[in-house]
């Protein structure tokens, strides 16, 4: 079983969202990692870049396959993690932490279809 | 060598190499001598090139070849690249010196044998595809998709509807249809699956409501890449001109319909061809490809120039053409390919054509019913030319992915099959034996795919260590796309 944690929201798309504030802070899932395999390349947006709900922000390339993020919610892009240039294995080891992809500042409230973690463990199977 | 024995590891030219040993004599100059240097200017003497015998060289690379794996050495399931055998009577023909020997530069005046050998290639694949025009000047299968692509976009243009930049691609497509369509500056939406394998119609006619009068194409793949047979071909093209738009077929799968069914009756409006791997054109160490396009009549005037065509009984290159996208390609497409695949279509001849289709299919329909119950077929339906199964019941149960099937299919003799596509199948396996294998090959095949999911079960660590019996083992496949360093460098 892939590791769930309870205090995140969850895109059907695979993406994490960690709302502190009007701050909201993104990766991939455990599930999700583990069905790319190695993450060997992480493409990620400008700092500043407009997103809405749904709009492609990345790519995240594996041995297996190259598949783009969608952005679970909607505002501007604050930072993106700059570990992941050199270090794009922290995608698979560590998801939901130092893995992280990018930051956004919230321009809308978090959109309610998320799903928390028990409706994001009937998708991630 | 048998088959689960371990191979030695091969040593590197460089290993041979003793300084000033030479392998082969250079004619005697007969043009004036020049010093190489004040020639070129400064001459590198930091290359490092090996320095061998004629027969160490000779041992060396006879060596290599054995340990290589193709078509000729054993069956080569590679799904939706159409490994088939390529007969050699092709390369006879590609070498005979009339054709070996023109020169690129010639004046197309003195070469008609060259353009009847181009334009009945185009006449056979007219009549094959039922489009009313072929050019063969793309010289790959994704220059062929883009190019087709260039013949809708100026189109549209031409009729004032510039505003149409929107193409639609299924979830099933190969990743060079979104590809293409971004290089031509199309925005790219994506339409899914229905659960039966098909194009989803109801997600078709919401995507193409929401894009309105701005839909420029849909590409199609046919058969598609689930391997099966679009049943509603006819009605997707019908809802794309109603809206405006063009429908591309990319001629991946064109095996599956050679001599049965032509997709320029279906309602396309253009395809491309893979010649490199419908017809026989060779395939391996990157091509040269062939991707041949065919297209209907209102597509005509936007061809690449030169047109090969008939002209008052004559056969000539037109370069006359006003409303033409421009040259694809420096010359027109790879000459010697387009001979191989003129006389692979020659010697099956018309009467025989459909067996191609024909073989091909019952030849996937035989893997899949003799695996079906071991890897189980992501439809429920007879296949097209290539079968898609999964092993997810081996990941779930038994910690066991395609790829530890596929990795332990080198150590029973057989090029593993494509791993992982089409993407919305998990653990996807994705077999094309195409039409040139014999029963008795398939058998092997399957007895050995049958044993491995055995050992799945049994001992997963079989599939998990495979291969074990190569020169190398597992390769770390992250290593080498992160760090990649092919450079030889003596020991310092």
């Amino acid at each position: 079983m892939s590791n769930i944690p309870s205090d995140l929201k969850y895109a059907k798309s695979h993406e994490w969202v960690r709302v502190e504030g009007d701050v909201a802070t993104i990766g991939i899932t455990d599930f999700a990692q583990s069905e790319l395999g190695d993450v060997v390349y992480v493409d990620l947006p400008a700092v500043g870049k407009t997103l809405a709900v749904g709009d492609i922000f990345g790519s995240v390339e594996s041995v297996k396959t190259v598949s783009d993020l969608y952005s679970p919610v909607a505002g501007n892009v604050l930072e993106i993690n700059p570990e992941l240039t050199n270090a794009s294995e922290l995608v698979n080891t560590d998801p939901y932490g130092d893995g992280w992809m990018i930051k956004i500042s919230l321009t809308a409230s978090v959109p309610s279809e998320l799903l928390d973690a028990e409706g994001y463990g009937a998708v991630a199977h | 060598m048998s088959r689960m024995q371990k191979m030695p590891e091969p040593e590197l030219i460089f290993d041979r190499s003793r300084p000033g040993r030479i392998g082969c004599n250079v004619p005697r100059c007969d043009t004036p001598e020049v010093d190489v240097a004040s020639a070129v200017g400064a001459v590198r003497d930091d290359l490092h090139l090996p320095e061998v015998s004629e027969l160490d060289l000779l041992r060396h690379f006879t060596n290599l070849s054995h340990i290589n794996y193709g078509i000729e050495t054993g069956f080569y399931p590679l799904g939706s690249c159409t490994m088939k055998y390529n007969p050699k009577i092709n390369e006879q023909t590609a070498r005979l010196a009339g054709f070996a020997n023109l020169h690129p530069m010639q004046p197309v005046a003195t070469i008609p044998g060259a353009l009847e050998i181009l334009y009945g290639v185009q006449s056979m694949l007219i009549e094959i595809t039922g489009f009313s025009t072929i050019t063969l000047q793309p010289v790959a299968g994704a220059h062929g998709e883009m190019t087709c692509l260039m013949l809708i976009k100026a189109y549209h243009e031409s009729r004032g509807e510039g505003n149409r930049t929107v193409v639609l691609v299924p979830d099933s497509a190969h990743g060079t249809n979104p590809a293409s369509a971004a290089r031509c500056g199309y925005s790219v939406k994506s339409i899914p699956t229905d659960a039966a394998g098909n194009t989803d119609l109801a997600a078709l006619a919401t995507a193409l409501e929401e894009v309105g009068p701005n839909v420029a194409a849909l590409m199609l793949t046919n058969p598609s890449t689930l391997g099966l047979f679009e049943p509603n071909i006819e009605r997707i093209c019908k809802m794309l001109h109603d809206a405006g738009g063009q429908v591309f077929c990319d001629g991946a799968n064109m095996n599956a319909m050679v001599g049965t069914t032509r997709p320029g009756d279906h309602g396309f409006d253009c395809m491309h061809l893979n010649l490199h791997k419908t017809f026989s054109t060779p395939h391996g160490g990157g091509g040269p490809g062939c991707g041949a396009i065919g297209l209907q009549s209102h597509l005509e005037p936007f061809l690449p120039a030169p047109v090969i065509r008939m002209s008052e009984g004559k056969i000539i290159a037109d370069e006359d053409r006003p409303q033409t996208i421009g040259r694809v390609a420096g010359f027109y497409g790879q000459f010697l390919m387009e001979v191989r695949a003129y006389t692979y279509l020659r010697a099956f001849g018309k009467e025989h054509m459909a067996d191609i289709s024909r073989y091909s299919v019952l030849n996937a329909n035989y893997v899949r019913e003799r695996l079906k119950d071991v890897l189980p077929p992501a439809h429920d339906r007879p296949c097209m030319h290539e079968c898609i199964l999964t092993a997810e019941k081996y990941k779930k149960e038994h910690g066991v992915r395609a790829l530890d099937i596929s990795k332990r299919l080198i150590d029973y003799g057989f090029h593993p099959p494509t791993n992982y596509f089409p993407l919305i199948v998990p653990e996807c396996l994705m077999i094309e034996p195409t039409e040139t294998e014999t029963k008795e090959t398939l058998d092997e095949f399957c007895d050995a795919m049958i044993s491995i999911c055995r050992e799945a079960v049994e001992e997963p660590d079989l599939l998990h260590d495979a291969p074990s019996t190569r020169i190398t083992g597992r390769l770390d496949e992250t290593l080498a796309v992160k760090n990649l360093d092919v450079r030889w460098w003596p020991n310092q």
